[in-house]
């Protein structure tokens, strides 16, 4: 029966796909910028990515993006329409034109970006699977965890992963799985076993509601590839490159050392790559169908990627997710933009 | 021999009555009872107990944020429930425009409240401020657009406001669809006979959820790209008709217990069908279902958490999207001190639609009958 189901909604997503593909002529852009607001598709709730808070306002790392990209097209980054969406909802919400952008925690794989009218604009958060442990042990990586008792949920990727990293690299282990992730974490909170392995994103949010926050760690090691990145129609990629170039101008604002508190300062700058960014040289707005300050926007409203990284997730929030993968290239990390020139 | 004067009555044994006296005829008549009481004693303490220290004794009361709640212990964590109860209760719906959905309610305990109350006078009016004014009025306060009140997406709704607006709108509408329905089941009219069973049994037939889900899942992809239609529209629309499926059958159990005789007596009056069935039947079949109906009422009301499978945050979908996403407010006991809220609420409610049930029961005379 779950098969016939799936059967069926693959049909009609990729029914879906290809009368997206004909629709897809008018430009989004234009839409957008027509309607005055930028649709967005967000995560009902995920810690540190999209969540409300106390007031209801929208915050997160996914969230800044949609800022980013309304504050790129109207200089104005709270002009945006959040769309709560469900796991199973958002593609066909991006499908259908119920939001002009998905970014939603969406892992970026071969088999969405080249079916069913996807297309992937970037990786704003370097996601992967990590181990947490607790501190008393005293490890430093995951390596040392010969002979170790995880608790791990089962019939997911995750399953597989940890089972393979144990196995090549020719260490013990015991696993305790656990059919619900509720469980898994209950297990290893009342010391059922020495290690739990989840989403180093997930990993950080448990850790928060544990009994003892401080005694459990995050071992440094990832060990699997969850590139999470903003999406959009397949089929205009003038559209993509907008929401492309938000990204990477947040990037490069952070290697140039720009922020949303001195940019006002470095529009004085001498330096050429900020004078191009900033548009006080060149024509590199006009490409992306936007005016030239089009960056300039994006960090006096918003901030530079490390802005939003600490805010949201990063040393700066609750969680203390370590930059690890998503710091800048030059720093040990994987965050790298082309240059705008 | 006889006496004259009356033997001055002696007063009961001093254990037979006051307190100790109930007590010693209601827990402590045989071992058995005592042993069963002191039992029940030690339950109810356990059990009590264990709340009181956790809602009490142990709760963090004042607080910014989840650390105030980390330690070792822990029990509510209250401040929790204080800094987001605006967010509960109304959603993200604007801070300046609070006091619409204030107001709104207050109109609405305006013209229930007196027509709940027996013998408040001027029920016809009432009626009629509550059937034809008071939608008007709270659909104009809450969605604004005119008259200078700015407009509100209903995205931006949430809360026990989104509850509330499913609610009420469901009961509202299946209450008279589904008087329509049972009627039109047991009509001799073959078209509305059949079109009223077809209906009432394919929408008893799917789960709610599915209906919800197809309605917000797959119903865009059959819409030209672009066009969409409100959210809560779809959950207001999927709601009430399913309600109005099932409130069918329950007014159809009621108008089968009412005798051929009645309906003959009204034909032999030269009644028309209107007035048999408003003036004879539906009044004896409603009060004979007056439980049944609340039940399907109180079961919608908590039915409505399930618009959290279209991305719709109603009572228990906020305070769960809060519990599970704000970081800001993680510890270990967040997540029980919010759904503890939350069942608090619904009980709340649910506890008071079946004590005025109860009373219009006991008013009316249907509980005593049989």
């Amino acid at each position: 029966m779950t098969f016939l189901i799936k059967g069926g909604l693959v049909a009609v997503v990729a029914l879906a796909g290809s009368v997206s593909a004909v629709f897809a002529q008018t430009k989004t852009l234009d839409t957008v910028k027509a309607r005055g607001t930028l649709n967005c598709g967000v995560n009902t709730g995920l810690a540190g990515f999209s969540a409300p808070d106390d007031k209801g306002q929208w915050g997160g790392l996914d969230v800044d993006l949609c800022k980013a990209v309304a504050a790129a097209i109207f200089k104005d980054p709270t002009k945006v329409k959040y769309v709560p969406l469900t796991a199973k909802e958002r593609f066909t919400a991006l499908q259908s034109g119920e939001v002009d952008l998905l970014s939603r925690n969406t892992t970026w794989t071969m088999s969405r970006d080249t079916s069913s009218g996807l297309n992937f604009a970037g990786v704003n958060y370097y996601d992967g699977q990590g181990f947490m442990v607790k501190k008393s042990l005293g490890l430093k990586s995951a390596k040392e965890l010969n002979g170790a008792t995880v608790c791990v949920q089962t019939g997911t990727t995750t399953e597989l992963n940890v089972t393979d990293f144990f196995r090549t690299n020719k260490l013990d282990y015991k696993p305790v799985v656990f059919e619900k992730l509720d469980e898994t974490v209950a297990a290893y909170n009342s010391g059922r076993c020495d290690a739990f392995t989840s989403d180093v994103s997930q990993l950080y949010s448990e850790r928060l509601k544990s009994p003892k926050p401080d005694e459990n760690v995050v071992l440094p090691d990832v060990i699997s590839k969850e590139p999470l990145g903003p999406v959009v129609r397949q089929g205009d990629s003038g559209w993509a490159n907008v929401v492309r170039w938000t990204h990477f101008a947040m990037v490069n604002a952070e290697e140039l050392g720009v922020s949303s508190k001195n940019i006002d300062e470095m529009l004085a700058s001498a330096n050429p790559e900020i004078k191009r960014m900033l548009g006080k040289e060149g024509d590199f707005g006009k490409g992306l169908g936007l005016e030239n300050d089009w960056a300039y926007q994006i960090i006096k409203g918003v901030g530079n990627y490390a802005e939003a990284f600490d805010r949201n997730v990063g040393a700066g929030s609750r969680l203390g997710i370590a930059r690890g993968q998503n710091a800048l290239w030059n720093k040990g990390g994987q965050q790298y933009a082309p240059p705008i020139r | 021999m006889t006496t004259d004067a009356a033997t001055p009555g002696t007063r009961p044994p001093r254990l037979d009555t006051g307190p100790v006296g109930w007590m010693k005829k209601n827990l402590f008549a045989t071992p058995t009872d005592s042993v069963l009481t002191l039992i029940g004693l030690y339950l109810i303490y356990v059990l009590l107990g264990g709340f009181i220290d956790w809602a009490f004794l142990r709760a963090t009361w004042t607080g910014t944020d989840g650390k105030a709640c980390t330690w070792e212990g822990a029990g509510a964590c209250w401040p929790f429930i204080w800094n987001k109860l605006g967010l509960f209760m109304n959603g993200r719906y604007p801070d300046a425009e609070r006091w619409r959905i204030y107001l709104t309610y207050a109109l609405a305990l305006g013209g229930l409240v007196p027509l709940m109350v027996p013998g408040v006078p001027g029920k016809l009016y009432l009626s009629l401020y509550m059937l034809l004014v008071f939608p008007v009025l709270a659909f104009i306060l809450l969605t604004g657009g005119i008259f200078g009140l700015p407009a509100v997406d209903t995205q931006l709704w949430g809360g026990l406001l989104i509850t509330l607006v499913v609610a009420c709108v469901g009961i509202a509408a299946s209450f008279p669809l589904g008087i329509l329905l049972a009627l039109g089941r047991r009509s001799k009219l073959p078209i509305i006979k059949w079109a009223s069973i077809g209906f009432i049994e394919i929408v008893r037939g799917v789960p709610l959820v599915t209906m919800l889900f197809f309605a917000s899942v797959m119903l865009p992809l059959f819409l030209p790209e672009n066009v969409t239609f409100d959210k809560l529209l779809r959950a207001l629309i999927g709601v009430a008709l399913f309600s109005a499926a099932y409130l069918a059958e329950v007014i159809r159990g009621g108008l089968q217990a009412i005798p051929r005789g009645q309906l003959e007596a009204g034909d032999a009056l030269g009644l028309s069908y209107p007035q048999k069935m408003g003036l004879i039947v539906l009044p004896q079949a409603l009060k004979l279902v007056i439980p049944g109906i609340v039940n399907s009422f109180i079961a919608l009301f908590k039915d409505t958490s399930l618009v959290l499978i279209i991305g719709l945050f109603d009572l228990l979908g906020i305070v769960q999207q809060s519990v599970q996403s704000d970081a800001k407010w993680f510890s270990p006991s967040t997540s029980t001190t919010g759904y503890f809220f939350a069942g608090l609420v619904f009980w709340i409610f649910c506890f008071g639609m079946s004590r005025y049930s109860a009373s219009i029961e006991k008013r009316l005379g249907a509980g005593d009958r049989r």
